[in-house]
């Protein structure tokens, strides 16, 4: 997977400050670096080996993954995504997951965006802490509810539901990243805008959202990201046409057996895009997930 | 501005610019009221009625007779409280330290740094069910590789997910694996932007590294991890993809990985007591409330 990625610039030599402290301290600090580069290591393969193995299994016959001599001496064979994709049909569930994503991202953006642009703006802290608690309230006790009035509208198992439920997710999470943002961006700009002529709504619309364009980015990937990943609204509120991936997993779940082959290779199918996506915009991703982390 | 009457079209411009709050953030605000609060009341409601059975069914008012039922509740209801408790706790002082330990190891750069970041973000954006799915294939007790290494190293095989007795600990394990990321980054971004000055005045009156890490930069950084465990916390209560994706409806034949929110999902979806469901809802409502009130109160007398 990471031999796709087209290799970027090294990165930035260390600070020219640590350099001669190393030099004045040889030994200790050659064992320290030493310790340092094994721990990095150990890091490294606490987090990447798993993967590994799913992607291993995902391309051994059922044979081969229940006989520990062959963990890693098999013949990979791609028959498994063949039956993710042949038997259990996965094409409608990725449509459905990329169609509910983009739904529930796009109009959140389309809410989340000038809330949150007011909500820094005028720094109005109580309706913020609102969205929060939209974060904080465990998705079942929403569910409920949902249900009860969603299922009298007759709407349970359509799409409009499921975009509906994930927006739930995805609206608190860009009100708070782009509210972060916003505050970031100086205020001059806006009211230069405002001093040549533009009315306050005409500098957002022309000034302020044009700049925050990564910003946007940033948001809308992340609620892409977590709408892809959501379980529990599609476990009650989706219907057999409108079932997302992660419940497409449990296909190879049967009563008496796993089929381990099909489950790894499902499991390999749905988390590719999203490691592509975190390839290519990992510096946005870590900077939406921070947002607001390290500010009082 | 004009004399002549302004058109339809500048009226509705006019009256966005005046009223420009309620304009961009009304729509927004609004859906979150709509899809929370009156979840929320309705919730409530439920909690002391006997829904049941089908969402059009009657349902009559019984007051406090679901939370008498859980109160007394010795079964399902006070041990699915001391998993949750027991769960987040674990879970979160172990992403904790272990999140410390691996920015701090990440804090200055390196060769090859990118890469590193890369991987540690890897399980934080992958599917937790499907996570849940490889989780599940390595911990397998007679073909999982948890049980090959253990061999390997001499110890008898082990249960893992599929015991009664280890499954919790094994989940918190993979909660460990998939959110101690988090911990890091937030972390990292923490100390990146620390302020140097008082590392440096540290340093020269001679203070060792460990010494500048616990009498500086662990005071400095008090506000982050507090936000990192706040933020931790309240995920690792809720959780219940990776829950339900391994172990099933309430949580194994025998409860064993039920914690609150599985119990709640588990009386409402697979029984349909929606009442009683409610009613656990609550209580659990009430804990995470309280548990941020805490932080939150901790975290103004440190400022203070």
């Amino acid at each position: 997977m990471t031999t796709t990625l087209p290799r970027e610039a090294a990165p930035a030599p260390s600070p020219a400050a640590v350099r001669p402290r190393r030099r004045r301290r040889p030994a200790k600090t050659r064992v320290a670096s030493a310790l340092r580069v094994i721990a990095i290591i150990a890091v490294l393969l606490f987090f990447l080996v798993p993967f590994a193995w799913m992607v291993m299994a995902s391309m051994k016959t059922s044979l081969e993954i229940t006989d520990p001599s062959k963990l890693l001496n098999f013949t990979p064979t791609i028959d498994n995504f063949v039956r993710v994709f042949d038997q259990q049909n996965f094409l409608p569930y990725i449509f459905n997951s990329f169609w509910v994503g983009f739904a529930s991202t796009a109009l959140s953006i389309l809410l989340g965006v000038p809330a949150a642009y007011v909500l820094a703006r005028f720094s109005m802290k109580r309706s913020a802490g609102m969205v929060l608690v939209a974060r904080i309230i465990p998705g079942v006790s929403l569910l409920v509810p949902w249900y009860y009035v969603f299922s009298n509208l007759g709407l349970v198992g359509s799409f409009t539901v499921l975009i509906i439920s994930h927006m739930f997710v995805s609206l608190p999470l860009i009100v708070w990243i782009m509210m972060s943002f916003f505050e970031g961006l100086p205020l001059e700009l806006e009211e230069a805008a405002e001093i040549d002529g533009l009315t306050p709504i005409g500098a957002f619309l022309r000034i302020t959202l044009p700049l925050s364009t990564p910003g946007i980015a940033t948001a809308g990937i992340l609620a892409f990201i977590f709408s892809w990943n959501n379980f529990l609204f599609a476990l009650t509120l989706a219907s057999d046409q409108t079932r997302t991936l992660p419940l497409a997993l449990f296909n190879f779940v049967g009563y008496a057996a796993i089929d381990w082959g099909g489950l790894m290779a499902a499991s390999v199918v749905i988390t590719i895009p999203v490691i592509v996506v975190a390839l290519f915009t990992q510096k946005y991703i870590v900077s939406g997930l921070s947002a607001g982390a390290t500010k009082g | 501005m004009t004399h002549t009457t302004p058109s339809v079209g500048q009226r509705l411009v006019g009256f966005a610019n005046r009223h420009r709050a309620l304009v961009l953030a009304g729509p927004a605000v609004a859906f979150i009221i709509a899809m929370v609060a009156f979840p929320l009341v309705y919730t409530l409601y439920l909690s002391m009625t006997d829904a049941s059975g089908s969402v059009r069914a009657d349902v009559n008012f019984n007051g406090f007779d679901n939370f008498a039922e859980l109160l007394g509740d010795t079964d399902r209801f006070w041990p699915a409280v001391w998993r949750t408790v027991f769960f987040t706790g674990g879970a979160v002082i172990v992403e904790l330290s272990l999140g410390m330990a691996i920015a701090l190891l990440l804090r200055r750069s390196f060769r090859g740094e990118r890469w590193v970041r890369v991987a540690v973000l890897l399980p934080l954006v992958a599917t937790p069910v499907a996570v849940g799915m490889m989780w599940l294939l390595i911990f397998e007790p007679t073909i999982g590789a948890a049980n090959e290494l253990l061999r390997f190293l001499g110890i008898p095989p082990q249960g893992w997910i599929s015991s009664r007795t280890q499954a919790l600990p094994t989940l918190m394990f993979v909660d460990i694996w998939q959110w101690t990321p988090m911990v890091v980054i937030i972390l990292l971004a923490g100390l990146t932007s620390l302020p140097e000055e008082p590392d440096e005045a540290a340093r020269v009156d001679g203070a060792s590294s460990l010494q500048r890490f616990w009498y500086v930069t662990l005071p400095l950084l008090a506000p982050t991890m507090v936000t990192a465990v706040l933020l931790r916390s309240i995920d690792a209560l809720k959780t219940f993809d990776i829950l339900y994706a391994t172990k099933g409806k309430g949580g194994g034949s025998f409860h064993e990985a039920e914690t609150l929110n599985v119990l709640a999902y588990s009386y409402s979806f697979d029984y349909n007591d929606y009442g009683l469901s409610s009613a656990v809802l609550v209580l659990f409502f009430l804990m995470i409330v309280g548990l941020c009130g805490l932080l939150i109160w901790t975290r103004r007398k440190r400022a203070l």
